[in-house]
């Protein structure tokens, strides 16, 4: 009588947030999940602003991921269709950049963007859309081409593939094996960016035994399977300042004061020291010194 | 598509108006039946209005004329029913609509938004990208969000808060959303390509002027046509040429004023609109 021994153990991709970011390098195209100033992987965000890794690519449904690295410097070009801090519609660090000329643009529209998400997650060269035909995204954008319907002859824009080296999202749950859960309202395209990628990390709220995610959770929450991660991280507090419904909302005192640091370079210097040039555990610390501070 | 240009609705207008005074209507609430005149006749659509007044106008819509617009909550959420600004976390809700199914809905042209424009021009290219050359601009705007793909699929319509010759410009710096002379150059943006109104805190436009050129249809309560042309940066064209025809945009009625109140108790929409200096 041969004992059934139990299942073998799928591979544990725990890491740290400084294991992701010596995963990266500089010159990387890297995808950031979330959309505006919502459930952005901010500690990893952070993590890059405290590294020497530099010439970056971000391409994001833009927040303050953008703003942050702008204002670091370590940004060479930023692929968006808006960056937005949603409350304060106008991100202020990536407008000084824009402004004064430190960062290259690719601007498309929104509905393109998908697309290019998409078109890399399922390994296309391009999608075709009728989004941004007309409009001076063509005109900003000379590279992009147009592609005739072999059936009925209308032309369209090849929207090419958004292809990352690497893709960062931040989700509420996660179990050690990768698999990752959305609790709020909206998955965003954190699954697309992890498909367009070839070094993909999640961070979370909380890592909980597999068993555990469904528990009070429908099946669809459990957006991303483990087959789209090569490292998850516990970041609690991870999207802050940004919303991580319904763990919790946006800090908008935090957001106001990041915000206030865009045109004041002492400002800038003091918010640097104090919530970026410290460790996460560090941050958050500060984060609720100064929430005690003003409540 | 709105009442706005006939016979009937500017006596009736004329007649509310009086009962309008007594209950104290202002600009703001003149602006937002505009906003919601230009949902009539849409149907079960996702209406997406951009800013409080827009928003104001698409609920009053779905309260009374158009009952079979979806509207979301701002997230990810379809509202079951029409509820007050602010409300809308603990709303019963119809349906899921997360950002990427916008798209699809989008692409299926089964919505009408009211975009904002920094810059709006006599075709009706609107800009919310940049400020002077795009390649440095002077000012950094939000970027072309999906104005590019809600041109190229559905109607879209604007609501500009504060009607100037500095948003209605000769030519934008960059077209975002896409006016009616670019679209004809794109033949698969012509075909679903509609920008139904342009409406401002002082009037009520479309593109149906000569050459698909921006044309007043009517002048809010106490707003001179001239007014209008004024802070108008380029040529504005009239009805047939004749200013006789450029009619007087309705006011509500009192059960709609009652509604647009219920829907902004807090008066957010004098934000967009401050009221008169007289009512304040």
């Amino acid at each position: 009588m041969t004992e059934v021994p139990a299942p073998a153990r799928p591979t544990d991709r725990t890491m740290t947030i400084e294991d992701v970011v010596g995963r990266l390098e500089s010159g990387m195209t890297i995808g950031v999940g979330g959309w505006g100033s919502r459930r952005k992987p901010m500690a990893l965000v952070r993590a890059i602003a405290r590294s020497d890794l530099r010439d970056l690519t971000l391409v994001s449904y833009g927040g303050p991921d953008v703003g942050l690295l702008c204002a670091t410097g370590q940004l060479r070009k930023v692929v968006y269709a808006f960056v937005s801090l949603d409350s304060i519609p106008l991100e202020p660090h990536f407008r000084a950049a824009r402004q004064d000329g430190t960062v290259e643009a690719v601007e498309y529209d929104e509905g393109m963007f998908y697309w290019g998400l998409y078109a890399a997650a399922n390994r296309l060269p391009f999608l075709p859309t009728r989004a941004g035909l007309g409009s001076s995204v063509m005109d900003v954008n000379p590279d992009l081409r147009t592609v005739t319907d072999p059936y009925a002859g209308g032309e369209f824009v090849a929207v090419p593939a958004l292809t990352l080296d690497a893709a960062i999202v931040h989700t509420n749950r996660a179990d050690k094996r990768g698999n990752a859960q959305f609790l709020g309202p909206d998955p965003y395209f954190d699954d697309l960016f992890l498909l367009a990628a070839r070094h993909r990390f999640v961070t979370t709220e909380r890592i909980v035994p597999t068993g555990d995610l469904l528990r009070d959770a429908a099946v669809q929450t459990v957006r991303i399977n483990r087959t789209m991660v090569d490292g998850v991280v516990e970041t609690p507090g991870g999207a802050h300042f940004t919303t991580c419904e319904p763990d919790y909302g946006r800090d908008e005192t935090f957001q106001k004061h990041y915000a206030a640091t865009a045109r004041d370079a002492q400002a800038w210097a003091d918010f640097r020291r104090e919530f970026i040039d410290v460790d996460e555990a560090t941050y958050q610390a500060n984060v609720r010194a100064l929430q005690g501070a003003s409540a | 598509m709105t009442d706005v240009g006939n016979a009937t609705a500017q006596t009736s207008a004329v007649e509310t108006s009086s009962t309008a005074t007594a209950m104290n209507v202002t600009r703001a609430d003149v602006c937002v039946i505009a906003c919601a005149e230009a949902f009539r006749g849409n149907g079960a659509i996702v209406a997406s209005p951009m800013s409080t007044v827009a928003r104001l106008g698409a609920l009053v819509a779905r309260w009374t004329f158009e009952p079979d617009l979806l509207i979301s909550d701002g997230e990810a959420q379809l509202l079951a029913e029409p509820v007050p600004l602010g409300s809308e976390p603990n709303a019963p809700k119809e349906g899921w609509l997360p950002f990427r199914d916008v798209f699809h809905v989008v692409n299926s042209g089964r919505r009408h938004v009211i975009m904002g424009a920094t810059q709006i021009d006599r075709f009706g290219n609107q800009n919310i990208s940049a400020l002077g050359d795009w390649r440095q601009p002077k000012v950094q705007l939000l970027g072309a969000r999906g104005a590019p793909g809600n041109t190229a699929n559905h109607a879209t319509s604007y609501w500009v808060n504060a009607h100037s010759t500095r948003v209605f410009v000769d030519k934008v710096d960059f077209a975002s959303g896409v006016g009616t002379d670019r679209a004809a150059q794109a033949r698969e943006v012509a075909r679903h390509h509609h920008l139904p109104f342009v409406i401002t805190d002082l009037a009520v436009l479309d593109l149906h002027g000569p050459g698909a050129t921006m044309r007043l249809l009517s002048v809010h309560p106490g707003v001179a046509i001239d007014d209008v042309i004024r802070a108008t940066g380029f040529p504005l064209a009239l009805p047939d040429d004749d200013p006789a025809k450029v009619t007087t945009s309705r006011e509500p009625s009192p059960t709609e004023l009652a509604i647009i109140n219920h829907l902004d108790p807090k008066g957010l929409r004098f934000h967009e609109v401050p009221r008169p200096e007289a009512t304040t």
